[in-house]
């Protein structure tokens, strides 16, 4: 950790966002990780894509469990809403408060530890109810904070920093994400921010359940020859399928890329996703197609990154449940207690 | 491009923008934490090896260290690196005991040094503590030349003047010969010295030749002759109205030195426009401050009188034009003339040499500008062991070039007088020292101030304006000192990059207040600096790159806006990035040793 804050002055030439806002304004506190954590880059990522999506940072919930990953939030955002939860029960917590305020952008940071062991349950249910929300798991395959344990999602056949070799299989949550019906699939690292920040951008603007797995090298217990989230040997054995340039509201497209390699989806708000694609025949919107690939990808060893799958017309739980349009806090008496005939009519339709 | 070589002392040294543009390299940030650390004797024995009156610069210096101060670019003022140096001076304690001993045996060398200002007295200050005899000359019965001469004393009192001038003279060996003006250089070469220096600085104000210059001559005056004539108590009084033509820092002291003399209405008024005046802008204020109005795009077309008295100054009124070249010209803009009525006139149009008594026939070479021919590294003339330093060598500058040239001139009359080549001249010694102290500790004060510049406390107008002896300015307290001195970015302490231990896990990239750091792919540096995190468009700073790191990728940081603040080095899991202390050690005569 450092003792002192970051100092206030910045670079003469950063330039406001469309609110106005710096991207020093999307900062948290200081981190208290260890030196060197991919955290802090999956957070300067979240600060990044949140400046330049031009977020009012007060329509933003962010989200966390137990955890390096879950202490993040206090890191960005700092003028947003946050809530720590207890460990594993992010989606849970998350779920209520979308169900409560539809209006607000729901942000979920967790970990291995906190989604693919403690809290599997509660992610999975979270995706297949489909909660529009973006969810991050920070994955650096070790519990970081007890000191270097395997993790549910560190491979079979890894090794600890100890020596040790693991003999239990591995959890892959992109693979769960897909089977359980996230509509937005993605899987990145922290090491890369060109590929990251996109998706992030993607996944918040997303209308449905996003789910990015970041690998995230933990650079005290998980960063060995051995280890199989190092920052080698994910930089060996990255495999990108596509790289993504997200444009919002027409905005003209930078990047310029041969003709006939780029495959475009817009989304329901108007945005579009312009896919360079990496891998030839890759198509991101055929879920079944790229669970087949990743499946074929991870016994050949390969770390498939990228948008692995997006579903253009996504639903989501306010849809299946019918519920109201607006925030429940805003609604009035009036519309709350509808009165004793309204009361008499339902319990008359239950006779 | 190629990984940036930081190896000699020149790449780190120009990261310290003061110390680069000091002409003396005066280790700026190292005296301003001894300051903040209440070292001020310290403080002071730094600046006085490198700048011989700290006391003096500190109140007086045109700080060429302020306007390429670093903070200047991240916030709105620089660092006040020169009324902190007073602060040393003031808050001293006696300083004599660390003063180089008088050295204990004569050298058996004589020097003459010609002119008992600042270029003479740092030659003296280096070869006194190696045993030289030193023999100074000056026309004016007190030492200090322009220093005390020119700059007027509620500027500068006489006391700190003596002072400094005295750690000097006290080295042993100094023989002070006042009031003995050089009137034959071929006289003083026959006294039979092992070698001379010239520092008789740029005596001669240029005049105004235009009509009613004889007719109005009573009441029109040179302007640095006049202030010499006040400060040595010739002059005590001036007309009501007052006329100051120029705009430089001595038409500035002249207009100044006019309001405490019984001048009730003065003004300036210059050619050029105001922003292009040639004096410094902190002068300007304070002109302006005691209600001195400052009148551009005036051209003096002759001097109005009545019966030999002056009446005032007739002006034309100009324009600037640019040509295509973006030269100036300053064309007549077709309003009528303007009279100024006044009583007094100061003519401080710009200072000359003149070397009348040097003859021409002893193989000393002149230009055609008629300036001796001196060479800008050694400070020789065409004759050998005749020096040159201060305004006397390339014209009029100020009293810290003099100091630069002085250091270096000293060097080479030790060389010369030792039998050795005046061109093989030992270059600076320069350390880089870590500044760790544990995984988040720093040997420095890493929390940056975000404090404004602070003003230095001024004395009440009215009181100031009643006495041309009583110093203007209070200077700053020990707590505004202490204040001001946190501001500074010790930007001696480097940001220096080991790349084979880099794991690129970015953390540096993040940490970064001001995006000075990318991880990125190699190119030629005009591509560089135009992808980099910020773009890097400040030219006259330097991007350190990396060689290439295990992704093919190099780490490029622009060294324009860094805060030195070590986030980088404290976020770094590996040691690559680490917080290291330049140390620059100028050459200078006296460390050189040398036999007897």
């Amino acid at each position: 950790m450092t003792y002192i804050a970051k100092p206030k002055l910045h670079h003469p030439a950063l330039a406001p966002n469309g609110l106005g806002y710096l991207r020093r304004d999307y900062e948290g506190s200081v981190s208290t990780l260890c030196a060197g954590c991919g955290h802090d880059s999956i957070s300067a990522a979240i600060i990044q894509a949140a400046y330049e999506l031009d977020l009012p940072p007060h329509r933003v919930a962010k989200l966390s469990g137990i955890g390096c990953s879950s202490k993040t939030p206090d890191y960005f955002l700092g003028n947003s809403h946050g809530f720590n939860t207890v460990h594993g029960r992010m989606p849970s917590v998350l779920t209520g408060a979308n169900l409560a305020n539809r209006e607000l952008i729901y942000l979920g940071v967790s970990g291995d530890g906190d989604s693919a062991s403690i809290g599997l349950g509660q992610f999975a249910h979270a995706i297949r109810r489909g909660v529009n929300m973006t969810y991050i798991v920070e994955n650096n395959g070790v519990y970081g904070l007890t000191k270097g344990q395997f993790s549910a999602t560190s491979d079979r056949g890894s090794k600890s920093k100890r020596g040790v070799v693991n003999h239990d299989a591995a959890i892959d949550m992109v693979s769960l994400a897909l089977q359980l019906g996230a509509s937005f699939v993605a899987r990145s690292f922290s090491g890369d921010k060109a590929q990251l920040v996109p998706l992030i951008k993607a996944a918040l603007r997303h209308p449905g359940p996003a789910f990015i797995d970041t690998l995230s090298p933990c650079v005290q217990f998980n960063n060995h020859a051995g280890s199989t989230k190092s920052y080698d040997y994910v930089r060996e054995h990255n495999e990108a399928v596509n790289r993504l340039d997200v444009i919002a509201d027409r905005k003209p497209i930078e990047v310029d890329y041969e003709p006939g390699t780029t495959v475009s989806v817009t989304q329901h708000d108007g945005s579009v996703l312009s896919l360079h694609k990496l891998a030839d025949h890759y198509d991101p919107t055929d879920r079944i197609a790229a669970m087949a690939y990743l499946a074929e990808r991870q016994a050949a060893g390969e770390i498939v990154t990228g948008l692995l799958y997006v579903d253009p017309e996504p639903g989501d739980l306010h849809g299946a449940l019918g519920t109201s349009d607006r925030p429940l806090n805003s609604l009035s008496d009036a519309e709350l207690v509808p009165g004793q005939a309204a009361l008499d009519r339902i319990n008359a339709g239950l006779r | 491009m190629q990984p940036t070589r930081t190896e000699g002392p020149d790449y780190y040294h120009k990261v310290v923008d003061c110390q680069w543009a000091c002409p003396a390299h005066t280790p700026v940030p190292e005296y301003i934490r001894l300051i903040a650390d209440g070292r001020y004797d310290d403080a002071y024995m730094i600046n006085w090896k490198s700048n011989v009156f700290p006391g003096v610069l500190g109140r007086t210096c045109d700080r060429p260290c302020e306007p390429a101060c670093r903070r200047g670019r991240v916030e709105e003022e620089p660092v006040a690196i020169c009324r902190l140096k007073r602060v040393a001076a003031d808050n001293k304690s006696d300083v004599g005991p660390l003063m180089p001993p008088v050295a204990a045996k004569r050298n058996g060398k004589r020097v003459a040094l010609v002119g008992a200002g600042p270029a003479s007295l740092t030659v003296a200050r280096d070869l006194a503590p190696l045993g030289y005899e030193l023999v100074l000359f000056d026309g004016e019965p007190r030492s200090g030349g322009m220093i005390r001469s020119q700059i007027p004393r509620f500027r500068l009192p006489e006391e700190v003047i003596d002072e400094e001038v005295g750690y000097v003279t006290r080295l042993g060996g100094v023989d002070l010969r006042l009031g003995q003006r050089i009137e034959s250089l071929k006289g003083l070469l026959a006294e039979g010295y092992d070698a001379v220096f010239i520092g008789s600085g740029a005596p001669r104000g240029r005049d105004l030749d235009i009509p009613g210059r004889k007719e109005a001559a009573a009441n029109v005056h040179i302007g640095i002759d006049w202030l010499s004539s006040v400060s040595f108590g010739h002059i005590e009084k001036i007309g009501r109205r007052v006329i100051v033509l120029g705009g430089g820092n001595t038409a500035m002291d002249c207009c100044r030195t006019s309001r405490r003399l019984g001048g009730q209405e003065v003004k300036v008024v210059v050619r050029s426009g105001f922003e292009e005046m040639k004096a410094s802008p902190w002068e300007k204020e304070d002109a302006i401050h005691e209600d001195i109005p400052i009148l551009n795009y005036r051209v003096p077309k002759a001097f109005t009188h009545e019966n030999g008295r002056l009446t005032g100054v007739t002006f034309e009124i100009v324009r600037a034009e640019y040509d295509e070249k973006g030269r100036r010209n300053l064309v007549p803009s077709g309003e009528p003339d303007e009279h100024h009525e006044c009583d007094d006139v100061l003519v401080a149009v710009g200072q000359e040499n003149a070397f009348p008594w040097i003859e021409r026939d002893i193989g000393l070479e002149f230009d055609r500008w008629d300036m001796p021919q001196v060479d800008p590294v050694t400070f020789e003339s065409t004759r050998k062991g005749v020096f040159f330093g201060g305004d006397a060598a390339f014209g009029p500058k100020n009293i810290i070039w003099a100091v630069a040239h002085g250091h270096d001139a000293a060097v080479s009359i030790h060389r010369h007088c030792m039998g050795e080549d005046v061109h093989d001249r030992p270059p600076p010694g320069f350390s880089l020292v870590s500044q760790k102290m544990g995984i988040h500790e720093w040997s420095y004060d890493n929390d940056i101030s975000l404090e404004h510049r602070h003003r230095v406390p001024m004395l009440d107008k009215a009181e100031a304006l009643k006495n041309v002896r009583v110093e203007v300015e209070l200077g700053f307290d020990s707590r505004l000192g202490y204040a001001e001195a946190q501001r500074c970015l010790n930007c001696d302490v480097q940001t220096v990059f080991t790349d084979n231990l880099c794991i690129e896990c970015d953390a540096c990239v993040d940490i970064c207040p001001v995006d000075c750091i990318t991880f990125t792919e190699d190119g030629e540096e005009a591509d560089l600096r135009s992808r980099l995190k910020a773009p890097a468009l400040n030219l006259d700073q330097d991007l350190l790159v990396s060689g290439a790191l295990a992704t093919g990728r190099v780490m490029v940081k622009d060294e324009d806006v860094c805060l030195h603040c070590g986030l980088c080095a404290e976020r770094c899991p590996t040691g690559a990035w680490d917080m290291q202390r330049f140390t620059l050690e100028m050459t200078h005569a006296d460390q050189m040793g040398g036999a007897a």
